[in-house]
């Protein structure tokens, strides 16, 4: 929309994101000041269920920042996830791993969904690169994934049926702080979404993989020329998707103790509104957009009801893509090649 | 007529001219996955207009279809600041916040909807395809229409040919919005009922899949798109979710054949009756016509 410049863009104050995170607390803590415990109960539910969208909202930005590829089978691999480990316990697949049977279907659930992934690489991506040179440019991976989205979301409502099915997790232990109550699982998920997310970061930053994955995000022709061996570097982002997205769904399935052929539509939008919110292809933006969209959600929901949630957050949405589109964290330079 | 052939008639009268609408942006390069959301303004406008106010059909279906281009027409000015996967997400973006708004206020009946009380039959509906589908052709043998191809293949090339890019963009976005429109429109009076569930993210989907897959180059794109997608899980007989996964796979082979789409401009090409012809001058004909 402008020049493209980002290297000498001064910014004002209220635009650093130091501002914008100083603005947040002030606003929850002065909203705990105000509410008193009931408030700061929503503020720890919003919190948890953000690690939940960050965690997925960091696998739709991977793609983008890398290959300039809105993946809409993100929301289906995280259903897939909690559905597969439903059906491997429901029809006694797992019985050998006794208590830890839950555990083990979850982790065969993300294997699944990280095998789910490389398949749309390898109709996508891997196929278009043999066929043009180059998979970036086109939009035809996303109107694949759009495909590859009915094709996985009826394939498990014809195996595994469309009702919501109850996920038991053994253990139920809250504990108690300062008179808030904090589930052990969701404190887990939090915990656990956070590493993650942290080691993800780490390995793109410290890396040989890491590095040819930012390579690849300026421009592939030229990571090609430096010798980053793009065939095998495309794979890896697809494993990272079903990773993130399998591990957040399974989190979700430890945290609900439910599943359901739907359970990725709504976290999907929500994940989707977190980057945009934090900047496309930023993987801390997508991280601070996560938190920031779970506690806009339950605090919207208990101030004005839940009717309101939808309509709210897409408007925000869509107020930021146009007038501030690189988010809190992002770059302009990010998704704006010729689709 | 059975009920069951004029039903599916006339959801193919009414997806294909949603895909008109879809169409034209895309043929300018725009993809609009809010499609959904025009057509719901169209379905809430008529509705509302005929219900409400009283207004006989003939009136309330323009009126419904002006609103939804005059929506486009705003909305367009800040979608075509964006770009690339920003214009993807502001579009779907418009049509979720126009989901989420017929759900929030009880103004439109909310949750529950709304009760269509003048019906029209698929005579009417026929009538409107056919109109559009022409009017289509026609626009894409006009300046407007080469304008438009243009910016798709080459936006830059366009600027220094010195066509007003942005004009001919908010000019497509406005017509594709009230085909969308009137799509809703005739939705509304042919099935007597909108609710706002019905115009969700996954319609947005499946319209812009009919576009694509049909191909964005000409305008023989959508009509071959919406038939084939509307009518090849009715001739299969397949039911429930797996006319859904033949779909998704029908897109994915699609894909990775033929991505500009089932029938391209060089196809068309190949097949006018006028390459047999000796040339003379003029060429405002559209193809096939």
């Amino acid at each position: 929309m402008t020049s493209g410049s980002v290297l000498a863009r001064s910014r004002t104050i209220w635009q650093t994101p130091a501002f914008t995170v100083a603005v947040v607390v002030v606003l929850v803590l002065s909203g705990i000041a105000v509410g008193g415990q009931v408030v700061a109960r929503q503020v720890v539910s919003g919190l948890m269920l953000g690690s939940i969208y960050m965690t997925v909202a960091v696998a739709f930005t991977l793609t983008i920042g890398v290959l300039n590829f809105l993946n809409f089978t993100i929301p289906t691999l995280f259903m897939i996830t909690g559905m597969v480990a439903w059906g491997l316990i429901a029809n006694g697949y797992v019985k050998f791993a006794g208590s830890w049977a839950w555990l083990a279907a979850l982790t065969l659930g993300v294997a699944a969904a990280i095998a789910a992934s490389l398949l749309v690489e390898r109709f996508t991506f891997r196929y278009l690169k043999m066929k043009h040179g180059d998979a970036t440019e086109h939009a035809v991976p996303l109107v694949s994934s759009l495909g590859f989205l009915l094709i996985f979301e009826h394939l498990v409502l014809i195996s595994l049926g469309s009702e919501s099915q109850r996920f038991a997790v053994p253990f139920k232990a809250d504990i108690h702080v300062a008179g808030l109550v904090l589930g052990v699982p969701q404190l887990v998920s939090c915990v656990l979404a956070i590493a993650v997310v942290a080691a993800l970061s780490f390995v793109l930053k410290s890396t040989k993989i890491g590095r040819a994955l930012r390579t690849i995000a300026e421009n592939p022709d030229t990571a090609s020329l430096l010798g980053v061996e793009v065939d095998k570097v495309v794979p890896v982002v697809f494993v990272l998707t079903g990773l993130l997205a399998g591990i957040a769904g399974a989190l979700f399935t430890v945290n609900y103790g439910s599943v359901s052929p739907f359970m990725g539509d709504n976290v999907g939008t929500k994940a989707i509104a977190a980057m945009v919110l934090g900047g496309i292809g930023s993987i801390w933006g997508a991280i601070a957009g996560g938190l920031l969209v779970g506690l806009a959600e339950t605090l919207s929901i208990y101030f004005f009801g839940g009717d309101s949630v939808q309509m709210v957050v897409w408007g925000l949405l869509l107020a930021i893509i146009i007038m501030q589109p690189k988010g809190l964290f992002g770059s302009v330079s990010t998704g704006k090649g010729k689709m | 007529m059975s009920g069951y052939l004029s039903g599916t008639l006339a959801i193919l009268c009414i997806n294909l001219i949603f895909a008109y609408g879809i169409f034209i942006p895309a043929s300018a390069g725009q993809i609009n996955l809010g499609g959904a959301g025009f057509q719901a303004i169209g379905a809430y406008g008529a509705a509302w207009l005929s219900s409400v106010a009283g207004l006989p059909v003939w009136t309330s279906i323009p009126a419904a279809m002006l609103i939804a281009g005059l929506i486009g027409f705003l909305i367009s000015f800040p979608v075509l600041r964006t770009r690339g996967v920003y214009m993807v997400l502001a579009t779907f973006a418009f049509g979720e916040v126009v989901a989420g708004f017929l759900l929030w206020t009880t103004f439109f009946g909310g949750a529950i909807g709304m009760v269509v009380p003048a019906h029209i039959e698929l005579p009417l509906l026929v009538f409107c395809a056919v109109a559009v589908t022409l009017l289509t052709f026609y626009l894409m043998a006009t300046r407007l229409g080469l304008a438009m191809r243009s910016i798709n293949d080459d936006e830059a090339a366009t600027i220094v040919m010195g066509v007003n890019v942005r004009a001919v963009q908010v000019t497509a976005f406005t017509i594709g919005g009230a085909f969308a429109g009137l799509s809703g429109a005739l939705y509304a009076h042919n099935f007597s009922f909108v609710e706002a569930q019905y115009f969700n993210s996954l319609l947005s989907i499946y319209v812009l899949l009919f576009v694509l897959i049909g191909g964005v180059q000409t305008a023989w794109g959508p009509l071959v798109g919406t038939i084939f997608f509307t009518l090849l899980p009715e001739l299969l007989r397949i039911g429930g979710s797996w006319r859904y996964v033949v779909f998704g796979i029908a897109i994915v082979l699609m894909m990775m054949l033929r991505p500009q789409g089932i029938v391209t401009r060089a196809m068309v090409g190949r097949m006018s009756p006028r390459r047999w012809m000796p040339p003379h001058g003029g060429t405002g004909i559209p193809h096939g016509q």
